[in-house]
């Protein structure tokens, strides 16, 4: 209870600090608006009905792009640890890819797949996928042999092996790669909902931009937060009770 | 009807042949021979202690034994059978405890009760809350690994070994990394569990006093190329206490004749 007291009287000073520097004109409203306008801006969006679609539209690109990216990122990179044909072609692809921005995808993107949804999740997919794939990869070789050599003994073999020793024994390092494949998948989308305009549904990106265009930062600053808060969400409610485990199972924290 | 020449052609197998086992390790930089013309025979119910210095080769012949390597030479028999991979009725214990970090304790005890057909989950939770109890740690099934001591470790290790009924355990230096207390725990509850169940158990140690205390034979090994050099029986009654006087009278004699292979084979002794 007493943790929660000294971060909000943190933030609400904050917020006080900034709305006065606004009014007493420190920073130009035009610029900075104030927490009030950005609040009024919420309480219009929320009324006129514009922020939910949009919030849809983006999490629903999201969670498919990196549930695809998930579901082909986690057996490659499996593949990719176990064959040396595969790690010699592959993975020096997708070492080389995961460097690559993925917004970077997003003129072949249009270009193939026209102003559609499927151009919006192959730059979401592009951005998840390698990162999971290297860090299965990474975490396999990882797993101490040892634990492979026991479970033989106890009569393990080939793909039980593969299922219940190297993948939960790799899940340590799985798990980080699966957050990097997730702020990468978060981060390109936004960087494409930006930059192109999809006619069958705007994104969060999409009312970033508008708001750049109309010169509504009451707008942007929403938007941002709105962007902000689903991050810290899914962190809170897809990977901390994972991590928590983790760290309970392997007593890696406190 | 079955005459004496048959009787004396088919005589019960030993449970365990070693014959004529060599292999050899290439590196980039050099060629090992780890073991040189090994043969070897375990009896049923027998308790062998492999003794030598690091790098003699007396793991590797575990791990050839357990079916985890092949031999380049020679071959294994187990109940007169080949052993050509690992299996369930020869179970391996490490050094390092090798239980998996991502279960609980009684889901270590699973892993391998899982992987045995024919058995309900009750079954095998009851066969697997039994081995437990065996090794006293039936108040810790729902702990994690990491929350166990060194010492309780390897009992968790052991007790899952033994659960799945196997006849032979192979044991790998399996208290190296303990505490001399803890260790000497664990020397009482191994030759309870031994008398109790009647494993045929080899046993690698580099600790000659260990050897004289858990076996029934010892069998030395010298290194480069890892060879068996000599064999001592030990016929002290059980349990064995690992400081007693007449325990030490036969670990004397054992680091004599060891130390006496090491300089032979470091060419300093003439045949």
């Amino acid at each position: 209870m007493k943790r929660w007291i000294l971060p909000t009287l943190c933030f609400l000073a904050f917020l006080a600090l900034w709305e006065w520097l606004v009014r007493a004109g420190t920073w130009s409203r035009v610029l900075v608006p104030s927490p009030l306008d950005v609040g009024a801006y919420f309480v219009t969006a929320f009324r006129e009905g514009t922020l939910w679609p949009a919030i849809y539209v983006t999490m629903k690109r999201l969670v498919l792009g990196y549930a695809v990216g998930l579901a082909a990122g986690l057996p490659l990179g499996l593949l990719n640890a176990r064959f040396k044909v595969l790690e010699d072609t592959l993975g020096v692809v997708a070492l080389g890819l995961q460097t690559l921005p993925s917004v970077c995808w997003a003129p072949l993107a249009l270009l193939w797949f026209g102003q559609t949804e499927t151009a919006m999740f192959f730059i979401v997919i592009m951005g998840s996928l390698w990162s999971v794939m290297l860090a299965t990869d990474n975490g396999v070789r990882n797993v101490p042999p040892i634990y492979a050599r026991a479970a033989r003994t106890m009569g393990s073999r080939g793909l039980h092996t593969w299922l219940r020793v190297i993948l939960p024994g790799s899940l340590p390092f799985v798990v980080s790669g699966m957050k990097q494949g997730w702020a990468f998948a978060w981060r390109s989308l936004m960087a494409a909902e930006i930059f192109i305009a999809i006619p069958t549904g705007s994104g969060l990106g999409t009312l970033l931009h508008y708001g750049r265009e109309l010169n509504a930062m009451d707008q942007v600053i929403g938007i941002m937060l709105v962007i902000v808060i689903i991050g810290l969400l899914a962190d809170k409610i897809l990977f901390s009770p994972v991590e928590r485990f983790l760290h309970r199972r392997w007593g890696t924290s406190k | 009807m079955t005459t004496i020449q048959d009787e004396l052609q088919n005589l019960p197998p030993e449970k365990l042949v070693v014959e004529g086992v060599s292999k050899w390790f290439r590196t980039r930089r050099a060629n090992v021979h780890a073991l040189d013309n090994v043969s070897l025979n375990v009896k049923e119910g027998e308790f062998v202690c492999l003794v030598g210095a690091s790098g003699c080769g007396k793991s590797t012949l575990l791990n050839i034994i357990a079916g985890l390597e092949t031999p380049d030479r020679g071959q294994v028999l187990a109940d007169g059978k080949l052993v050509t991979g690992p299996g369930r009725e020869r179970m391996m214990m490490f050094q390092e405890s090798a239980l998996f970090p991502w279960l609980d304790v009684m889901g270590n005890l699973m892993f391998g009760l899982k992987l045995k057909p024919k058995l309900t989950r009750k079954e095998r939770r009851r066969v697997a809350m039994f081995y437990l109890q065996l090794v006293g740690l039936e108040k810790f099934m729902d702990a994690s690994i990491h929350e166990l001591s060194g010492g309780m470790k390897q009992r968790v290790a052991l007790a899952r070994a033994l659960a799945p009924n196997p006849r032979v355990l192979l044991m790998d230096e399996p208290f190296a990394a303990l505490d001399a207390l803890t260790r000497e725990q664990l020397y009482g509850d191994i030759q309870e569990i031994w008398e109790k169940r009647r494993k045929t158990i080899l046993f690698v140690t580099h600790n000659v006093r260990e050897a004289a205390c858990l076996g029934d034979r010892v069998v030395l090994f010298s290194p480069h190329p890892g060879q068996i050099k000599e064999e001592f029986s030990i016929d002290l009654p059980r349990p064995r206490d690992i400081n007693s006087v007449e325990l030490a009278k036969f670990s004397t004699s054992i680091t004599r004749a060891l130390k006496y292979h090491l300089r032979k084979s470091a060419g300093e002794v003439d045949e």
